[in-house]
Protein backbone atom coordinates (compact mmCIF):
# COMPACT_ATOMS: atom_id res chain seq x y z
CA UNK A 1 0.00 0.00 0.00
CA UNK A 2 1.61 3.47 -1.03
CA UNK A 3 1.85 6.17 1.62
CA UNK A 4 -1.47 7.93 -0.02
CA UNK A 5 -3.34 5.38 0.48
CA UNK A 6 -2.07 3.72 4.26
CA UNK A 7 -3.17 8.09 4.76
CA UNK A 8 -7.16 7.70 3.44
CA UNK A 9 -7.37 4.17 5.22
CA UNK A 10 -6.72 5.62 8.49
CA UNK A 11 -8.06 8.95 8.17
CA UNK A 12 -11.81 7.48 6.43
CA UNK A 13 -12.03 5.18 10.10
CA UNK A 14 -12.51 8.17 11.92
CA UNK A 15 -16.21 8.08 13.01
CA UNK A 16 -17.82 10.50 11.18
CA UNK A 17 -15.16 10.73 8.25
CA UNK A 18 -17.41 11.17 4.39
CA UNK A 19 -14.28 10.80 2.51
CA UNK A 20 -10.80 11.84 2.41
CA UNK A 21 -8.04 12.56 -0.88
CA UNK A 22 -5.01 13.33 -1.04
CA UNK A 23 -4.31 16.59 -3.71
CA UNK A 24 -1.14 18.83 -4.60
CA UNK A 25 -1.71 21.71 -3.26
CA UNK A 26 0.33 23.80 -6.27
CA UNK A 27 -1.79 22.15 -9.37
CA UNK A 28 -5.31 21.14 -6.87
CA UNK A 29 -5.16 17.41 -9.18
CA UNK A 30 -6.39 14.38 -6.86
CA UNK A 31 -3.40 12.00 -5.99
CA UNK A 32 -5.69 9.51 -4.37
CA UNK A 33 -9.03 9.03 -3.24
CA UNK A 34 -11.31 7.58 -0.73
CA UNK A 35 -14.88 9.07 -0.79
CA UNK A 36 -18.51 8.72 -0.04
CA UNK A 37 -20.82 8.99 -3.52
CA UNK A 38 -21.93 12.53 -3.93
CA UNK A 39 -18.89 14.53 -3.12
CA UNK A 40 -17.15 15.61 -5.65
CA UNK A 41 -13.45 14.63 -5.78
CA UNK A 42 -11.84 16.84 -8.07
CA UNK A 43 -13.57 20.21 -7.14
CA UNK A 44 -12.80 19.42 -3.32
CA UNK A 45 -9.17 18.94 -4.19
CA UNK A 46 -9.22 22.03 -7.06
CA UNK A 47 -10.98 24.23 -4.17
CA UNK A 48 -8.80 23.17 -1.29
CA UNK A 49 -5.53 22.99 -2.82
CA UNK A 50 -6.53 26.57 -3.72
CA UNK A 51 -6.99 27.71 -0.31
CA UNK A 52 -4.06 26.09 1.02
CA UNK A 53 -1.85 27.64 -1.99
CA UNK A 54 -3.75 31.10 -0.89
CA UNK A 55 -2.79 31.16 3.02
CA UNK A 56 0.58 29.52 2.79
CA UNK A 57 1.39 32.84 0.67
CA UNK A 58 -0.74 35.08 3.14
CA UNK A 59 1.34 33.92 5.79
CA UNK A 60 4.22 33.93 4.00
CA UNK A 61 3.13 37.69 3.54
CA UNK A 62 2.61 38.13 7.30
CA UNK A 63 6.46 36.55 8.20
CA UNK A 64 4.55 33.34 9.44
CA UNK A 65 5.45 29.61 8.41
CA UNK A 66 2.65 28.16 6.41
CA UNK A 67 -0.15 26.04 7.90
CA UNK A 68 -0.29 23.46 9.07
CA UNK A 69 -3.66 22.17 9.71
CA UNK A 70 -7.02 23.85 8.60
CA UNK A 71 -10.52 23.25 9.92
CA UNK A 72 -13.20 24.97 7.40
CA UNK A 73 -16.61 24.88 9.35
CA UNK A 74 -20.10 24.48 8.07
CA UNK A 75 -23.61 24.23 8.85
CA UNK A 76 -23.78 20.59 7.66
CA UNK A 77 -19.82 19.48 8.31
CA UNK A 78 -16.53 20.73 7.85
CA UNK A 79 -13.50 20.29 5.29
CA UNK A 80 -10.22 19.62 6.93
CA UNK A 81 -7.06 20.23 5.42
CA UNK A 82 -3.36 19.00 6.66
CA UNK A 83 -0.70 19.98 4.31
CA UNK A 84 2.47 17.31 4.43
CA UNK A 85 5.51 17.52 2.06
CA UNK A 86 6.04 17.86 -1.52
CA UNK A 87 3.09 20.03 -2.17
CA UNK A 88 1.04 17.62 -0.50
CA UNK A 89 -2.35 18.28 1.39
CA UNK A 90 -4.56 15.52 2.90
CA UNK A 91 -7.74 16.61 2.69
CA UNK A 92 -11.13 15.38 4.97
CA UNK A 93 -14.25 16.02 4.48
CA UNK A 94 -16.32 15.14 8.15
CA UNK A 95 -20.15 15.41 9.10
CA UNK A 96 -21.07 17.69 11.75
CA UNK A 97 -20.88 14.56 14.25
CA UNK A 98 -17.24 13.76 13.41
CA UNK A 99 -14.83 13.09 16.49
CA UNK A 100 -12.94 16.07 15.31
CA UNK A 101 -10.05 15.66 17.82
CA UNK A 102 -9.60 12.10 16.79
CA UNK A 103 -9.75 13.71 13.00
CA UNK A 104 -7.52 16.10 13.38
CA UNK A 105 -4.16 13.36 15.23
CA UNK A 106 -4.84 10.99 12.58
CA UNK A 107 -4.56 13.69 9.60
CA UNK A 108 -1.62 15.49 11.51
CA UNK A 109 -0.25 12.10 11.92
CA UNK A 110 -1.13 10.50 8.23
CA UNK A 111 0.20 14.00 6.46
CA UNK A 112 3.65 13.91 8.48
CA UNK A 113 3.82 10.29 6.29
CA UNK A 114 2.85 11.54 2.73
CA UNK A 115 5.65 12.16 0.14
CA UNK B 1 -13.09 40.13 -22.86
CA UNK B 2 -15.73 40.09 -25.92
CA UNK B 3 -17.12 37.68 -28.13
CA UNK B 4 -18.82 37.41 -31.50
CA UNK B 5 -22.60 36.53 -29.45
CA UNK B 6 -23.62 37.70 -26.50
CA UNK B 7 -25.17 34.64 -25.05
CA UNK B 8 -21.25 33.42 -24.70
CA UNK B 9 -20.53 36.31 -22.20
CA UNK B 10 -21.63 35.77 -18.82
CA UNK B 11 -20.46 31.84 -18.93
CA UNK B 12 -16.94 33.32 -19.88
CA UNK B 13 -17.20 36.12 -17.62
CA UNK B 14 -18.20 34.12 -14.74
CA UNK B 15 -14.88 31.91 -15.59
CA UNK B 16 -12.54 34.37 -16.47
CA UNK B 17 -13.62 35.60 -12.54
CA UNK B 18 -13.08 31.75 -10.81
CA UNK B 19 -10.27 31.26 -12.93
CA UNK B 20 -7.93 33.77 -12.98
CA UNK B 21 -7.00 32.67 -16.19
CA UNK B 22 -4.90 35.00 -17.68
CA UNK B 23 -5.35 34.84 -21.62
CA UNK B 24 -8.62 32.74 -22.75
CA UNK B 25 -9.95 32.16 -26.55
CA UNK B 26 -12.98 29.93 -27.79
CA UNK B 27 -13.02 28.87 -31.43
CA UNK B 28 -14.77 26.22 -33.38
CA UNK B 29 -12.84 23.23 -34.29
CA UNK B 30 -12.21 24.92 -37.63
CA UNK B 31 -10.58 27.95 -36.06
CA UNK B 32 -13.56 30.49 -36.70
CA UNK B 33 -12.83 32.54 -32.87
CA UNK B 34 -16.15 33.20 -30.83
CA UNK B 35 -14.77 34.83 -28.08
CA UNK B 36 -11.53 36.33 -26.27
CA UNK B 37 -9.98 37.35 -23.42
CA UNK B 38 -6.62 39.05 -22.62
CA UNK B 39 -5.46 39.00 -26.36
CA UNK B 40 -4.14 42.87 -27.41
CA UNK B 41 -3.74 41.94 -31.46
CA UNK B 42 -5.55 40.56 -33.73
CA UNK B 43 -2.90 38.39 -35.27
CA UNK B 44 -2.10 37.06 -32.02
CA UNK B 45 -6.08 35.44 -31.96
CA UNK B 46 -5.81 34.31 -35.54
CA UNK B 47 -2.85 32.72 -34.86
CA UNK B 48 -3.40 31.39 -31.59
CA UNK B 49 -6.85 30.30 -33.40
CA UNK B 50 -5.19 28.02 -35.86
CA UNK B 51 -2.58 26.54 -34.63
CA UNK B 52 -4.99 25.40 -31.29
CA UNK B 53 -7.61 23.84 -33.94
CA UNK B 54 -4.66 21.92 -35.48
CA UNK B 55 -3.48 20.57 -32.06
CA UNK B 56 -6.91 19.65 -31.18
CA UNK B 57 -7.23 18.01 -34.45
CA UNK B 58 -4.04 16.19 -34.57
CA UNK B 59 -4.72 14.74 -30.66
CA UNK B 60 -8.16 13.82 -31.91
CA UNK B 61 -6.67 11.88 -34.83
CA UNK B 62 -3.78 10.21 -32.46
CA UNK B 63 -6.44 9.25 -30.28
CA UNK B 64 -8.51 7.73 -33.21
CA UNK B 65 -5.33 5.94 -34.08
CA UNK B 66 -4.59 4.59 -30.76
CA UNK B 67 -8.30 3.03 -30.79
CA UNK B 68 -8.84 5.64 -27.62
CA UNK B 69 -12.25 8.15 -26.94
CA UNK B 70 -10.96 11.46 -27.97
CA UNK B 71 -8.74 13.19 -25.30
CA UNK B 72 -10.44 15.76 -22.92
CA UNK B 73 -8.18 18.11 -22.42
CA UNK B 74 -4.18 18.80 -23.46
CA UNK B 75 -2.61 20.61 -20.04
CA UNK B 76 1.17 22.37 -21.16
CA UNK B 77 2.67 22.81 -17.97
CA UNK B 78 5.45 26.01 -17.78
CA UNK B 79 8.07 27.03 -15.80
CA UNK B 80 6.08 30.70 -15.65
CA UNK B 81 2.72 29.78 -17.13
CA UNK B 82 0.87 26.86 -18.21
CA UNK B 83 -2.03 26.30 -20.76
CA UNK B 84 -5.10 24.49 -21.46
CA UNK B 85 -6.42 23.32 -24.63
CA UNK B 86 -10.18 21.34 -24.73
CA UNK B 87 -12.78 20.18 -27.07
CA UNK B 88 -16.17 20.54 -25.85
CA UNK B 89 -19.91 19.67 -27.66
CA UNK B 90 -22.02 22.68 -27.93
CA UNK B 91 -25.91 23.21 -29.50
CA UNK B 92 -23.82 25.15 -31.93
CA UNK B 93 -21.33 22.60 -32.82
CA UNK B 94 -17.79 21.58 -31.55
CA UNK B 95 -15.72 23.91 -29.74
CA UNK B 96 -12.48 24.52 -28.35
CA UNK B 97 -11.15 26.67 -25.53
CA UNK B 98 -7.57 27.79 -25.03
CA UNK B 99 -6.61 29.01 -21.75
CA UNK B 100 -3.62 30.45 -20.66
CA UNK B 101 -3.08 30.96 -17.02
CA UNK B 102 -0.18 31.84 -14.21
CA UNK B 103 0.65 30.38 -11.01
CA UNK B 104 -1.78 32.50 -9.14
CA UNK B 105 -4.02 30.28 -9.79
CA UNK B 106 -3.94 26.71 -10.64
CA UNK B 107 -4.65 23.49 -13.47
CA UNK B 108 -7.32 21.88 -11.51
CA UNK B 109 -9.13 25.51 -10.62
CA UNK B 110 -8.90 25.92 -14.54
CA UNK B 111 -10.60 22.44 -15.37
CA UNK B 112 -13.23 22.77 -12.79
CA UNK B 113 -14.72 26.33 -13.52
CA UNK B 114 -13.98 25.28 -17.63
CA UNK B 115 -16.40 22.71 -16.93
CA UNK B 116 -18.96 24.43 -15.38
CA UNK B 117 -18.60 26.96 -18.30
CA UNK B 118 -18.77 24.55 -20.65
CA UNK B 119 -22.51 23.36 -18.82
CA UNK B 120 -23.54 27.30 -18.78
CA UNK B 121 -22.45 27.77 -22.67
CA UNK B 122 -25.04 24.89 -23.21
CA UNK B 123 -27.47 25.82 -21.23
CA UNK B 124 -27.47 29.39 -22.66
CA UNK B 125 -27.18 28.49 -26.63
CA UNK B 126 -29.80 29.20 -28.86
CA UNK B 127 -31.13 26.35 -30.05
CA UNK B 128 -31.77 27.62 -33.87
CA UNK B 129 -28.42 27.91 -35.75
CA UNK B 130 -28.17 31.29 -37.49
CA UNK B 131 -28.18 31.22 -41.72
CA UNK B 132 -24.26 31.94 -42.16
CA UNK B 133 -23.14 32.22 -45.90
CA UNK B 134 -20.51 29.62 -46.97
CA UNK B 135 -19.03 31.53 -50.06
CA UNK B 136 -15.54 31.93 -50.03
CA UNK B 137 -15.47 35.47 -51.62
CA UNK B 138 -17.50 36.27 -47.87
CA UNK B 139 -15.27 34.88 -46.05
CA UNK B 140 -12.57 37.84 -45.68
CA UNK B 141 -15.46 40.30 -45.15
CA UNK B 142 -16.47 38.08 -42.21
CA UNK B 143 -13.14 37.55 -40.61
CA UNK B 144 -12.50 41.22 -40.50
CA UNK B 145 -15.89 41.90 -39.01
CA UNK B 146 -15.25 38.99 -36.51
CA UNK B 147 -11.87 40.70 -35.66
CA UNK B 148 -13.29 44.19 -35.53
CA UNK B 149 -16.37 42.49 -32.72
CA UNK B 150 -13.24 40.83 -30.64
CA UNK B 151 -10.95 43.87 -30.24
CA UNK B 152 -14.31 47.03 -30.76
CA UNK B 153 -12.67 48.80 -33.54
Amino acid sequence: MNPAQAALDRVTRVPGVRGALVASTGDGLVIAEQLMDGIDGRAAAALTGSLVARLGRATAGAGHRPPAFLHLRGEDGSILAATGSDDLVLVAVVGPDANMGLARLEMLDAAGRLG
Amino acid sequence: MRALEPWVEAPLQAFLTESAARLTLLMTTSGQVVAQHGFGRSLDVMTAAALGAGIVASTEELARLMGAAKFEALVHHGAGQSCMLAAFATPRGRWIGLVVFGQETSVGIVQLFFDQMVRQLTDAAPREQPVAPKLAEDFEHELDASLRALFGR
